[in-house]
């Protein structure tokens, strides 16, 4: 085993010896792509050609007028292709997988989106792919599992465990540890031993190089504040590296679920009920009781409902480097609500996280102060949950006569 | 080396043709049942056990085990009343038993204090398949300190190199991974695994284990002249499952 990717004490690569050697190809492959200049120019021609990059920042006028603070601005990476910030690692990590060539790509899921972004890759690329799914989250986000099945991806429910996203990351290490000859293992966020919390944040990275580029042009100045959702903590380290030099306040928002003190949340870094420990492979704030053993977690979005948190979060949060706070459940859905009628966007239940967090701040900036909102991902998806959460009866007519036209 | 669990290895290595090691997950179906499966054990024969400390996310662990785990966990049974069940089972039984479990269940309960732990309640050592040698530096410090063994793995993607490495810091005996995969599916047993157990063999000095797949006394037969000890881990969970842990005795004694 070479570096072990540690970010103060957190980090880590805790892995079975049968995944060492597949470990350290990894990593020499991933070392050498950074090292070559062309590989990053070859991300950038197909992130342009392919999904929707540079996504635009977009200025939220109606918003920061109605909040009369700070001018609000959203970085669009609803706009990337399949609707979110997950396109960015996937389709780098397919490029990997093309130098590395393996024939087959895993992937596990939690709201859909990585699994939906990873089988358009494999279809792009000619990979065969599997997706792990935990059975709650295949029933919360139905129509991802559709598109999945569509592109050709095999689809697995994964029961065991609480049936979410930790338990199908397990699963999916339980397939790679018995096909990595031919299979890469393309992880959704920036957790998971060494080097996937690195890798996962470099191509995330540009997010944020764009975002700084892009407010810099049209209003000159840094923003004051940048929130981002955390959910593993990929599209907030996307978005906050570039601005990790620079006097920037940097903000994550996890998911308050039902409050923080009903413990029905996932707040691994904002709540006190956090505690390291080591678990998926790495070192970091998990959700966990004294013994050690994983708690369940709750959110209204499935992307964000994970146990762990990437470690480079949780040493930026202990330098100090970083905010953690946290939105609960109906603020989430009273921000979304906001947003569809003030701009006419519409964010995933995980993004929205962010939104509420910063109109929580918003009003008491100043206006000329800037900041920006990380919009990871687009709220189509959520259509099932947001009707719930609107209790919207024309809705409810439609899927019974929906359900009714089946059964005929 | 001359540890006494190495002389009783050697003893045990000269009597047998190979030596036998089980597994069971703790608590699991229930104390009672975990109780009568190990006397069954080891009045049938068994060498040595693996204990294993039920954790929520049993990453290399197949359904079998895995779902022992959850089952054990969904019944509550905690750290503390695995370890006081250490203590009963080795004031009991007169042969080496270890604590197999992930590295989250030591790190929240503390490396020194597990250490010290084992080593008062007469535990052997411990088995974590997830904390390779280079995240377990402390571990195997404390394991040394306290006069314990600290069981490492081999894996047939291991190069020569690092079997020399992992061989330098272990003790005891080497735990050797039939082939890829998680625990309770099946192995091939064929000329491939044999040579890949001479280059274990080459590797290092200390006896080698073989787990992960065996089932049956085809199983052993294969692997006997080759490896020293067969480990046993799903198939027996299986059995208590299906039969009862009365069924247990007869398919060990079936073995060899």
């Amino acid at each position: 085993m070479k570096n072990r990717g540690y970010y103060g004490e957190f980090g880590g690569a805790f892995i079975p010896e049968i995944l060492v050697a597949t470990f350290d190809e990894l990593v020499d492959a991933f070392e050498k792509a950074k090292n070559d200049p062309s590989f990053w120019k070859e991300y950038l021609e197909i992130m342009s050609t392919y999904s929707c990059r540079p996504t635009p920042l977009t200025p939220a006028e109606n918003l920061s007028h109605y909040f009369g603070g700070a001018q609000i601005f959203i970085k669009r990476e609803d706009l990337n292709h399949t609707g979110a910030h997950k396109a960015n690692n996937v389709m780098g990590q397919g490029l990997l997988v093309k130098r590395m060539k393996k024939t087959r790509v895993i992937a596990e899921t939690g709201a859909g989106q990585h699994g939906v972004a990873t089988a358009t890759m494999a279809a792009k690329f000619g990979f065969r792919c599997t997706i792990y799914m935990g059975e709650v989250d295949v029933k919360r986000q139905r129509p991802n599992v559709f598109w999945m099945q569509r592109l050709g991806a095999e689809v697995i429910p994964v029961k065991d465990g609480t049936a979410i996203l930790k338990d199908a990351i397990n699963e999916a290490f339980r397939d790679w540890i018995t096909h990595m000859d031919d299979t890469h293992y393309v992880l959704g966020t920036a957790c998971g031993p060494h080097p996937f919390p690195e890798m996962v944040s470099y191509f995330q990275s540009i997010i944020g190089q764009e975002a700084r580029k892009q407010i810099l042009e049209k209003e000159g100045r840094l923003p004051k504040r940048v929130f981002a959702c955390v959910g593993g903590g990929s599209n907030a380290l996307g978005i906050f590296k570039a601005f990790l030099d620079d006097p920037v306040e940097l903000v994550g928002v996890e998911a308050g679920g039902k409050g923080l003190p009903t413990g029905q949340h996932a707040s691994r870094l904002a709540s006190r009920d956090g505690s390291i420990g080591v678990a998926q492979g790495y070192k970091t704030f998990f959700l966990q009781n004294n013994d050690g053993q994983m708690k369940e977690t709750h959110s209204v979005a499935a992307g964000l409902d994970y146990v762990g948190v990437s470690p480079i979060l949780s040493s930026l949060k202990e330098q100090g480097r970083i905010r953690v706070e946290s939105a609960t459940d109906q603020e989430v859905i009273d921000a979304l609500s906001l947003t569809l009628k003030k701009e006419g966007l519409i964010p995933a239940l995980e993004s929205a996280h962010a939104f509420a967090q910063a109109f929580k701040e918003a009003g008491k900036l100043n206006r000329d102060d800037l900041i920006i909102i990380n919009q990871s991902g687009r709220g189509d998806k959520d259509i099932f949950t947001i009707a719930d959460a609107f209790d919207d009866p024309s809705w409810k007519e439609f899927i019974q006569e929906k359900a009714h036209g089946y059964t005929l | 080396m001359d540890t006494p669990f190495n002389n009783y290895l050697k003893k045990k290595m000269q009597e047998k043709d190979i030596l036998l090691m089980t597994h069971i997950v703790l608590g699991y179906p229930s104390w009672e049942t975990c109780l009568q499966v190990v006397e069954t054990m080891v009045k049938a024969g068994v060498d040595l056990m693996e204990l294993q400390i039920p954790f929520s996310e049993p990453m290399a662990d197949g359904p079998v085990i895995l779902r022992a785990n959850q089952k054990a966990l969904e019944q509550g049974v905690t750290v503390q009343q695995c370890l006081d069940f250490a203590r009963k089972v080795t004031e009991t039984f007169d042969i080496p038993f270890f604590i197999m479990s992930y590295y989250n269940i030591l790190f929240k309960y503390g490396v020194e204090r597990f250490a010290q732990t084992l080593k008062a309640r007469n535990l052997q050592g411990a088995i974590v398949p997830d904390l390779p040698p280079e995240e377990g530096q402390e571990y195997l410090d404390l394991m040394k300190k306290h006069d314990l063994t600290p069981v490492l793995f081999f894996s047939p993607t291991t190069p020569d190199s690092r079997m020399k490495y992992i061989a330098s810091l272990s003790k005891g005996f080497i735990y050797c991974l039939s082939r890829k995969g998680v625990t309770g599916a099946d192995t091939n047993f064929s000329t491939d695994l044999a040579s890949y157990l001479s280059r274990c063999r080459l590797a290092t000095s200390l006896p080698l284990a073989l787990g992960f797949g065996i089932k049956e006394k085809a199983d052993i037969d294969f692997i006997k002249g080759k490896a020293d000890i067969a480990v046993i881990g799903s198939q027996t969970i299986r059995i208590v499952d299906n039969e009862g842990s009365g069924a247990v005795g007869k398919f060990i004694r079936s073995l060899r």
